[in-house]
C-alpha cells in the first residue's frame, strides 16, 4: 500500500476508516496531574484510534470554598483570597472585585489611584499572557520560548517586588484606590522595562509566527466559530479570535479606560493559530496602556491615590496614632466593614475574558452572596466542542490555547 | 454604553405580554427582572430571540434564609450581556426550599450548562432539561450544598476521610506487628 504524505482530510477520514484498530473506543484519562493541562484539570477521552470521539473535563480538584470564605471573612478581609484565583495576575483580580464593591458601595476612585489600577493591569495581562506563550510553546516542543518568555515575567515579577514588596499574591488593591503611591524608581524600572519589551515580543513572533512547526500544530486546529463562541460563553481573547471585537474595556469602561489609546486585536477563523495572534498583539496594547499610563503619573504626582471616606478606607497610620476620632474610624474598618444593602455586578477584561464579581449585601459587615464569575470555567467548558473529532495530539494545543488556570476555574 | 431608558424600552417591547415585573433597581444600574418560574424560559428566549442579548455570563443563586424577605428561599439569577447594545440584563427567579427547580436555559445557550451544575452543585436547585446536571465542583457522592446558608462555614464531617484512613493504617500496623515484620 502506498500513502502519500500530503495532508488531506477525505484521505485521513478514509484511511480511519479502513483501519483494523478504529471501531472500539478506549478510555484515556489526562490529569489531573499531568504537566500539558497546566494544573488539575482532568480530561476523560474516549478515544478510537487516535481520534478523540467523547471528551468530557472534571474539575473541582482544586476547589477552596473561595465564595463561602468571603461569606464568613467579610468584605475587607477577602482581598487577599482574590489574589489565589487567577494566581498569575493577582492585581487584576483585587482591581476586579474593588470595582464590584465600589460600585455597591458608590465610591468614586481619585484619578491617580484610577492611573495606578489601569498600569497594574495592564502589566498583569502582559505577565499573564507570558505564561500563556511560555507554556503553550513548551508544550508544543519549542522550549526557548519558555525561557525567554519567563526571563521578562521575572523582570515583571521584580518590578512589583520593588512596588508591593511581593513578586506574588501582591493585595495592593483597596477599596477606594489602591495601598500607595508608586515612588519615581518604580516609575523608571517600568519605563525601561516597556521600552525593552516591544523589542522582545518582535522577538517572540520571530521565533513563533512564521516557524512551520508551530504554524502547523496551531493552524487549524481548534476552530470555534463566532456565534458558538458566544453560545458557549467564551469571552476575552478566546472570543476575540473568532473575529467578534467585543472588549469590556471599549464596551463598558472602568478606571478611566475610555481616556486611552490602544486598539482591540480580532482573529478571523477562530482557530488556536487567531487566539495565539490576538494575545501577542494584547501584549502590544498592553505595553501602549501602560506607557500612557505612566504618562500620566507623571502629571498627577502627589495627588491621593485613596479616596477620603471613613466608612471604608483606613485612616492613614500618623493621624490613626495621634488622633482619638481617626483612633476609633480604624477600628471600625478593622472589626466590621459594612457596605450598604443592595447587589451589583462589576465585570472587567481579564487576561482569560470576563471576570465579574456578583456582591449581594444586606448591609452588615458579612455578604450575603459573592459570586466570581470566571472566565477560565468556561474556557475548559468548550474544550469538548473544539476537540471531538481531532487527533489526540492537537489536546495539547487546544488545551494551551484557551489558557485557564486552575485556581480561577475551581475557586 | 446604551442608557438605561433604551434598554428598558427594547427588553419590554420584546417581552410584550409576558408578565415581567421589573424588581428593584439595583445599585449598578442594570436592568432587572423578576419573573415567576413558569414564564422564566419564555422570557430568556424572548430576551434572546428579540432583544439581541446573544450571550450568557452568569447563572448562579442566591440563599435568603435568615434574610429580610426570606420566603421563597432560593433567586435563581441569570445575567444575559447584549454585545451589539453594550448593555445587559438580569433575570431573577424566586423559588421555595420544598420545590427547588427551574427549567433550564442550556437549549439556549449551552454554555450555561457548567452554570446550572455549579448552582445546583452549590445550592441544590435542580435545572429541569439539563442534559448533564451532575456536581460541578464537589465531589459527586458528597451529600451536602455547601453554599446554604445552613450550611457550616468550617464544613460537615471534615475528616472523614482522614479518620477512615488512620483507623486502616492502624489495622495494618497492629497486623504486622502480629505476624511479625512482612518484607
Amino acid at each position: 500500500m502506498t500513502r502519500t504524505f500530503e495532508y488531506s482530510p477525505d484521505a485521513e477520514a478514509a484511511a480511519l476508516h479502513d483501519d483494523p484498530v478504529h471501531g472500539e473506543l478506549m478510555e484515556l484519562n489526562i490529569g489531573p496531574q499531568h504537566p500539558a493541562t497546566h494544573g488539575v484539570l482532568r480530561l476523560k477521552v474516549d478515544l478510537d484510534g487516535e481520534t478523540m470521539r467523547n471528551v468530557e473535563p472534571v474539575v473541582g480538584y482544586l476547589h477552596r470554598g473561595k465564595e463561602k470564605t468571603c461569606e464568613s471573612l467579610g468584605w475587607a478581609k477577602f482581598f487577599p483570597h482574590t489574589d489565589r484565583l487567577d494566581y498569575v495576575q493577582p492585581l487584576m483580580n483585587n482591581v476586579g472585585y474593588a470595582l464590584a464593591l465600589e460600585r455597591l458601595a458608590g465610591i468614586e476612585v481619585p484619578r491617580r489611584g484610577q492611573e495606578i489600577r489601569v498600569l497594574l493591569m495592564e502589566i498583569s495581562r502582559i505577565a499573564a499572557h507570558l505564561i500563556y506563550l511560555g507554556t503553550t510553546a513548551i508544550d508544543l516542543g519549542a522550549v526557548t520560548m519558555f525561557f525567554n518568555t519567563f526571563k521578562e515575567r521575572e523582570k515583571i515579577y521584580g518590578i512589583l517586588d520593588a512596588y508591593t514588596g511581593h513578586r506574588m499574591n501582591n493585595t495592593y488593591v483597596r477599596i477606594g484606590g489602591v495601598f500607595a503611591d508608586v515612588d519615581e524608581r518604580v516609575e523608571g524600572m517600568l519605563r525601561e522595562f516597556l521600552e525593552s519589551f516591544r523589542r522582545e515580543i518582535d522577538g517572540f513572533e520571530a521565533v513563533l509566527t512564521g516557524n512551520r512547526i508551530w504554524y502547523d500544530r496551531n493552524k487549524g486546529v481548534g476552530t470555534i466559530t463566532r456565534a458558538d463562541a458566544l453560545a458557549w460563553a467564551l469571552t476575552g481573547p478566546n472570543l476575540r479570535g473568532s473575529g467578534e471585537p467585543h472588549d469590556l474595556r471599549k464596551a463598558e469602561p472602568y478606571s478611566g479606560y475610555e481616556d486611552y489609546e490602544f486598539e482591540v486585536p480580532v482573529g478571523t477563523v477562530g482557530d488556536c493559530y487567531d487566539r495565539y495572534l490576538v494575545r501577542v498583539e494584547e501584549m502590544r496594547q498592553s505595553v501602549r496602556i501602560a506607557s500612557q499610563a505612566l504618562d500620566r503619573l507623571e502629571d498627577s504626582r502627589g495627588l491621593d491615590v485613596l479616596v477620603e471616606d471613613r466608612r471604608y478606607v483606613l485612616p492613614p497610620k500618623h493621624k490613626v496614632h495621634t488622633s482619638m476620632e481617626e483612633l476609633i474610624f480604624q477600628f471600625k474598618i478593622v472589626t466590621d466593614l459594612c457596605l450598604p444593602r443592595g447587589e451589583a455586578y462589576h465585570g472587567i477584561e481579564s487576561s482569560k475574558g470576563e471576570l465579574g464579581f456578583y456582591v449581594v449585601s444586606d448591609g452588615s459587615s458579612t455578604p450575603v452572596r459573592c459570586h466570581i464569575r470566571a472566565p477560565g470555567l468556561y474556557n475548559v467548558q468548550a474544550i469538548p466542542l473544539l476537540a471531538e473529532g481531532r487527533l489526540l495530539s492537537d489536546m495539547v494545543a487546544i488545551i494551551g490555547s484557551l489558557d485557564f488556570v486552575m485556581g480561577e476555574v475551581d475557586r | 454604553m446604551t442608557s438605561a431608558e433604551q434598554t428598558a424600552e427594547r427588553v419590554h417591547a420584546a417581552l410584550a405580554n409576558l408578565a415581567a415585573g421589573d424588581g428593584p433597581a439595583p445599585r449598578d444600574g442594570t436592568l432587572t427582572l423578576e419573573v415567576s418560574r413558569g414564564s422564566l424560559h419564555a422570557v430568556l428566549e424572548r430576551l434572546k430571540e428579540q432583544a439581541g442579548f446573544e450571550t450568557i455570563t452568569m447563572v448562579t443563586c442566591v440563599d435568603h434564609l435568615g434574610g429580610r424577605r426570606s420566603e421563597p428561599r432560593f433567586e435563581v439569577v441569570h445575567q444575559l450581556l447584549s454585545i451589539e447594545h453594550r448593555d445587559r440584563v438580569r433575570v431573577k427567579t424566586r423559588v421555595a426550599s420544598d420545590d427547588a427547580s427551574v427549567p433550564t436555559c442550556t437549549d439556549l445557550w449551552p454554555g450555561a450548562s457548567f452554570m446550572e451544575r455549579e448552582a445546583y452543585d452549590m445550592f441544590g436547585v435542580t435545572f429541569e432539561g439539563h442534559p448533564n446536571l451532575a456536581r460541578l465542583l464537589m465531589p459527586e457522592e458528597y451529600g451536602h450544598h455547601p453554599l446554604r446558608k445552613d450550611f457550616p462555614h468550617q464544613g460537615i464531617e471534615p475528616d472523614r476521610l482522614y479518620k477512615e484512613w488512620d483507623r486502616e493504617r492502624r489495622a495494618r500496623a497492629a497486623r504486622e506487628q502480629a505476624g511479625g515484620s512482612v518484607r
